[in-house]
């Protein structure tokens, strides 16, 4: 940082004499800089061998739309396999309800594929569910029951359309995804309800921690999670992409290399 | 790079430092969880992260409309946690163990999204409310009827500011219509947020938006005794919920930019426009232009509008929240 008030003597006094504070918020600013720049580096090493073959979403906001999409695929092809045999013992509560998933993704998933009319990547991504067990409401063996995939599912897909809006920069397309998120947030707390009561929160999806008493002025005790943000843990795509490549097949996976 | 050295350097330029990271626990606290699984490629990101939030931008200068929707939402956050504590201490409301459990969950969330506001918003946040700030009756402290008459039952008519709940159903369907309204008002209020210099502001009121729908479908469930009851309400806004919201209008308390009659699944102003500047019913199909119920082949004839919620313009947030309010001239402007 260059600041040509400074003689040499001043500046080597300065090595000794306390600096400024204004100059360490520039210290501060600057190592955020070489902390991305450090991180978009290492990212192009990986880049070489494990994205071999990985369809890019592309970049700016078509980039973050194809992201969306690619989602909304993975989770429509997953319901509509759920629906096409649900699990054994799936009550008429439970059928309606994945049924109405189902619905809710593809109309998410046709919007997009119509939304995007440049630039879109393939329609027909093909998952790979070989580690769900769709005969089963819940995990009991190795593979993941189905009520824990569509939850695995939906917590992944509100994190990642929040850890995404920040990439945006067309509002209509930021309000586009609100729309759509708080749905899969709905999604996601009562795929939980169906696994556990009151786990629609929790610390795995939302900054929360149990401590001792909190009080606000005027009111009685709270005790319980008080401690925390009380905020959802918003994803980067490439977190996000890291446990949704998994439910897609070799061909399929998707990078977003221009969202670090 | 030995962080606790630098730390150690800057105290002796800024004595303030540990308090800088004290007062802003949850920076410090981010970091050593990060640290668990801290990588040496992503420390310098974290440092920088940790001080960014310590020195952050926070107590600069922020945007008029970013304090505006912050403010809103703060005040909507003090509405709804107050609301749930006095539930929770109406004894006459006979909340079951689950339910408790469910709406101290909830109200704590609140508190926890007040303190983030606040701490965001430092300085510009507007002064703490108390339980004495609203009237969930609507009788606005005795100035008026209460425009719906079973909202009695939210603090009865001798001290509406201050009385106990005592029916459950409407505390639980009024409980619901305050969150959903709430998750209209984050969504409507994005777009301010998303300049250059408050992308970190806009995630975080996304990861809040996204929380209180969470709220909203278990409050939902509840109300329909259960997530394996077939039951209204469904976990998601049906489009006969506007239907009934229309017969049972709030008044806008004469708020400007807001229709003359309001309600937490009615439209905002305007209507119809581009999606960031427009502000439909929980009915609407049209998506950017397209139609969302009749492709795909959807089963059910109320898909389109479920998946997807709409937002509320900021007056007509206000214009509800108004009707909730102990001095209506006093909140939410």
């Amino acid at each position: 940082m260059h600041n040509s008030t400074n003689s040499p003597a001043d500046q080597a006094a300065g090595l000794a004499a306390p600096v400024a504070r204004r100059s360490f918020l520039r210290y501060s600013g600057a190592g955020l800089a070489v902390g991305g720049l450090w991180l978009a580096g290492c990212s192009k090493d990986d880049d070489t061998t494990p994205d071999a073959g990985f369809i890019d979403v592309g970049s700016s906001d078509i980039g973050i739309l194809n992201y969306a999409y690619a989602l909304e695929q993975l989770e429509a092809a997953f319901y509509t396999q759920v629906v096409a045999s649900f699990y054994t013992g799936a009550t008429a509560a439970e059928k309606a309800i994945l049924s109405d998933l189902k619905d809710h993704e593809i109309s998410h998933r046709e919007f997009f594929k119509r939304a995007i009319t440049t630039g879109r990547i393939s329609d027909s991504l093909q998952p790979d569910f070989s580690n769900i067990d769709f005969t089963q409401k819940t995990t009991t063996s190795g593979k993941m029951g189905v009520l824990n995939a569509a939850m695995a599912f939906e917590d992944l897909g509100v994190a990642a359309y929040n850890g995404a809006g920040r990439f945006i920069t067309n509002n209509d397309y930021l309000a586009l995804a609100g729309k759509i998120v708080s749905v899969e947030a709905r999604h996601a707390a009562l795929i939980r309800e169906m696994i556990g009561v009151n786990t629609f929160v929790a610390n795995d999806v939302v900054d929360l921690a149990t401590s001792s008493t909190n009080n606000l002025s005027g009111t009685g005790s709270v005790t319980g999670n008080v401690t925390g943000t009380g905020m959802e843990r918003s994803k980067r795509p490439a977190a996000v992409l890291a446990t949704a490549n998994n439910f897609l097949a070799a061909g399929s996976k998707i990078s977003a290399n221009s969202f670090v | 790079m030995d962080l606790f050295q630098i730390i150690n350097d800057i105290a002796k330029v800024d004595p303030e430092v540990y308090d800088r990271f004290d007062s802003r626990r949850a920076a410090f606290r981010n970091f050593i969880g990060f640290g668990k699984k801290v990588t040496a490629t992503a420390l310098p990101l974290a440092v920088s992260t940790l001080f960014t939030k310590a020195y952050g931008q926070n107590t600069g200068a922020l945007p008029p409309a970013v304090i505006a929707t912050l403010n809103l939402a703060l005040q909507l956050e003090y509405l709804e946690f107050f609301y749930y504590d006095t539930a929770l201490n109406s004894s006459a409301l006979g909340l079951t163990a689950e339910e408790r459990r469910a709406f101290e969950i909830i109200r704590n969330d609140e508190l926890l999204h007040i303190n983030t506001l606040r701490g965001t918003l430092g300085t510009n946040a507007i002064a703490p409310l108390t339980r004495a700030s609203f009237d969930y009756t609507t009788s606005q402290n005795k100035t008026r009827t209460p425009v719906l008459p079973p909202l009695v039952a939210l603090g009865g008519t001798t001290d509406p500011t201050t009385g106990q709940f005592t029916d459950k159903a409407v505390f639980l369907l009024a409980a619901q219509q305050f969150v959903d309204t709430g998750v209209r008002a984050y969504k409507g209020g994005a777009p301010s947020l998303n300049t250059n210099t408050t992308k970190d502001i806009l995630e975080a009121a996304l990861n809040i938006h996204s929380v209180e729908a969470r709220h909203s479908s278990r409050i939902r469930s509840l109300r329909r005794g259960g997530v394996q009851s077939v039951t209204a309400p469904k976990s998601w806004i049906t489009p006969d919920e506007t239907d009934m919201n229309a017969t049972m209008p709030l008044p806008n308390n004469g708020v400007a930019n807001s229709p003359a009659a309001v309600g937490p699944y009615l439209a905002g102003l305007p209507a119809t426009g581009t999606p960031s500047a427009s502000f439909p019913n929980e009915k609407n199909t049209t998506q950017a232009t397209l139609d969302v119920q009749g492709v795909g082949g959807l089963v059910s004839a109320t898909a389109g509008a479920e998946a997807f919620d709409e937002p509320l313009n900021a007056e007509t947030v206000k214009a509800i929240a108004k009707n909730f309010a102990a001095v209506p001239a006093a909140l939410f402007n």
